[in-house]
């Protein structure tokens, strides 16, 4: 296990390394830098701002002075947010889209994998056709549109609830977004387990565990939802980075102060430092969040990495 | 190939959701295209005495405006325009890369095979969302390169599902009777393999418009697709949940559109996969 383990380790590094390389170079490429304004600086300022961040050096040096930086740690100051370096930003928006997106995770699991058993459970019967529906309409309906038709509703018709913005320790602000968010990985969700439920309910260790007596509820959870949940463990990648990207719209409709906002301002506004902050963060949390699916999958099923 | 085709449109016609899912797509699709022609406004006219005015059948604006007076009829009907397109476009590029490089994949096989889904499994890994939003930034906001950079990533699925297609054909007679006739590999995959997988791909492929149109209207609502004063159902939802308290309109029509358009394509491309999966959920 820890062989396999240090194995899958070993090659997220490279990985890592040419994300980090890719984004660097296209970032650089791109027509037009940090300091392009309405009004064009005088030659003279523009060299001394160009010098003072180093971009007037050859690109090679610039890469080595970037990953010589990035290994001890130091992401470089921002080009746009002046006097913030950009791990202080992200270090500043990252508890927040944390626990929105930790939150939306934590809903999508917990409400999903229920909801698929229960749907397998009563198979081809009206709630099972009216979850499924739901769940139809929760994969093709975007986060963009989810959030504001709520917001409409619970905010602003129904006052339930704030239509947007953020105060430090108050849920309430993020009970919309977390549920827009959390709806179209939910609904990945139950439809998985509800379809690897049949296929293993319809098994012979399945029909034994009957046979001897046990009571539905210990079938289930002792014998049935292990195998079952193999997909969901191989879906949670996908869902991770499906809420990421989803987080970048919620928070921007919600005016949450979290990261979303600085990958699209920072590639738009050349912020280089900012857009690679961003591109080794959210690449860094997809590969572990690879690495943590990988060991789950040889926990529930051995045979997993016995093979390798 | 043919029966298999008939038994599963006969499953199609037994199911009415998807039946009614078509219909919507193509009610809504004929309305994109011959809508302007019922009601023509521009979709830059501004029109400056009904500026934020709610939809009414009664007026010139059925849909309503927007906040510079602008129709929200024409707008909405262009946006799902641009949506329908890109989606359609998008999947036939994803398609084209898929069929190629999977069907080579499959019928190749051995250390190829082997080489090549290991390039997928990496490219599946990246997070491919902001290598898009990248190329959108590094090469200009362009339409084209929309259409392109969509596609490109639409093709990592397609191209697994076409090899384990492939896979299946390989060994079977009419391809061993192509070997003995002394055809190239080239001429074989052309000739016989993608012919052979094309049917089932397809209908893989239905479910790939919704993601992409999916996709589009994310990136214009991010403000990095359709630029103005062409609209996208996005980018006409981004400003529509910007006024969503004084003039909800403007938010719920091009939302209720691509909601509607959404769901009746997955609806459509799931009974589509299961009428010709035999195999029953």
């Amino acid at each position: 296990m820890l062989r396999y383990f240090l194995m899958r380790l070993g090659s997220a590094i490279p990985t890592l390394f040419i994300i980090v390389t890719l984004a660097f170079f296209l970032i650089h490429a791109a027509p037009g830098g940090p300091f392009d304004q309405e009004q064009t600086l005088p030659p003279k300022i523009m060299a001394n701002l160009q010098n003072a961040y180093g971009l007037d050096q050859p690109m090679w040096i610039q890469y080595e002075h970037y990953l010589g930086a990035l290994l001890h740690g130091d992401f470089g100051p921002s080009f746009k947010y002046k006097d913030f370096s950009v791990t202080e930003l992200i270090g500043q928006g990252f508890p927040v889209t944390l626990e929105l997106g930790a939150a939306a995770l934590a809903l999508a699991l917990g409400l999903g994998i229920p909801a698929g058993i229960f749907a397998a459970l009563h198979h081809n019967s009206a709630a099972d056709y009216a979850a499924m529906s739901l769940a139809v309409a929760g994969i093709a309906i975007p986060a963009f549109v989810v959030l504001p038709f709520l917001g409409l509703l619970f905010g602003i018709y129904l006052h339930w609830l704030p239509v947007a913005g953020w105060e430090p320790g108050s849920p309430r602000h993020l009970v919309l977004p977390v549920l827009a968010l959390a709806l179209p990985p939910l609904s990945v969700i139950a439809r998985l387990v509800r379809a690897s439920m049949l296929d293993v309910l319809g098994s012979h260790f399945i029909r034994t565990a009957f046979a001897k007596g046990l009571p539905l509820h210990t079938v289930i959870v002792r014998h049935a939802l292990r195998p079952a949940l193999l997909p969901v463990a191989g879906f949670l990648a996908p869902a991770v980075a499906s809420i990421m990207t989803g987080s970048l719209v919620v928070e921007s409709i919600a005016g949450l102060p979290g990261i979303g906002r600085y990958l699209v301002q920072g590639a738009l506004n050349r912020d280089y430092t900012l857009v690679m902050g961003m591109v080794i963060l959210y690449s860094t949390m997809l590969i572990v969040m690879g690495l943590l699916v990988d060991l789950l999958y040889a926990w529930l099923d051995p045979r997993v990495a016995l093979s390798r | 190939m043919n029966t298999r085709f008939q038994s599963a449109a006969d499953r199609l016609r037994s199911k009415p959701a998807a039946l009614f899912a078509l219909a919507v797509i193509l009610a809504l699709t004929a309305l994109t295209v011959f809508g302007p022609w019922i009601n023509p406004n521009g979709i830059e006219n501004l029109d400056w005495l009904h500026v934020a005015e709610g939809p009414s059948l009664k007026s010139a604006h059925w849909f309503g405006t927007d906040r510079l007076g602008r129709d929200l009829y024409a707008r909405t009907l262009q946006g799902a325009r641009v949506s329908l397109s890109i989606g359609l476009v998008a999947s036939a590029v994803s398609l084209l890369i898929g069929i190629g490089y999977g069907a080579v994949a499959g019928y190749v096989g051995g250390r190829t095979d082997h080489l090549m889904m290991r390039i997928i499994e990496i490219l599946s890994g990246l997070p491919l969302i902001f290598f898009v939003i990248f190329l959108t930034v590094v090469f200009g906001r362009s339409e084209s390169l929309l259409f392109v950079s969509i596609g490109a990533v639409g093709w990592l699925t397609m191209a697994r599902i076409v090899r384990g297609q492939t896979l299946s054909i390989r060994r079977r007679e009419f391809i061993e009777a192509a070997i003995a006739s002394g055809a190239g590999t080239g001429r074989i995959i052309a000739k016989h393999v993608i012919p052979n997988v094309i049917g089932p791909v397809i209908v893989y492929a239905t479910l790939t418009v919704p993601q992409i149109i999916m996709f589009e209207s994310f990136l214009s609502f991010l403000g990095l697709g359709i630029q103005e004063p062409r609209a996208s159902l996005g980018s006409l939802i981004a400003d529509g949940a910007g006024e969503m308290e004084a003039a909800p309109w403007i938010l719920l029509i091009p939302g209720g559109f691509l909601a509607a358009l959404l769901l009746c394509l997955n609806i459509f491309g799931d009974g589509l996969r299961d009428a010709l999966d035999a195999k029953e959920r």
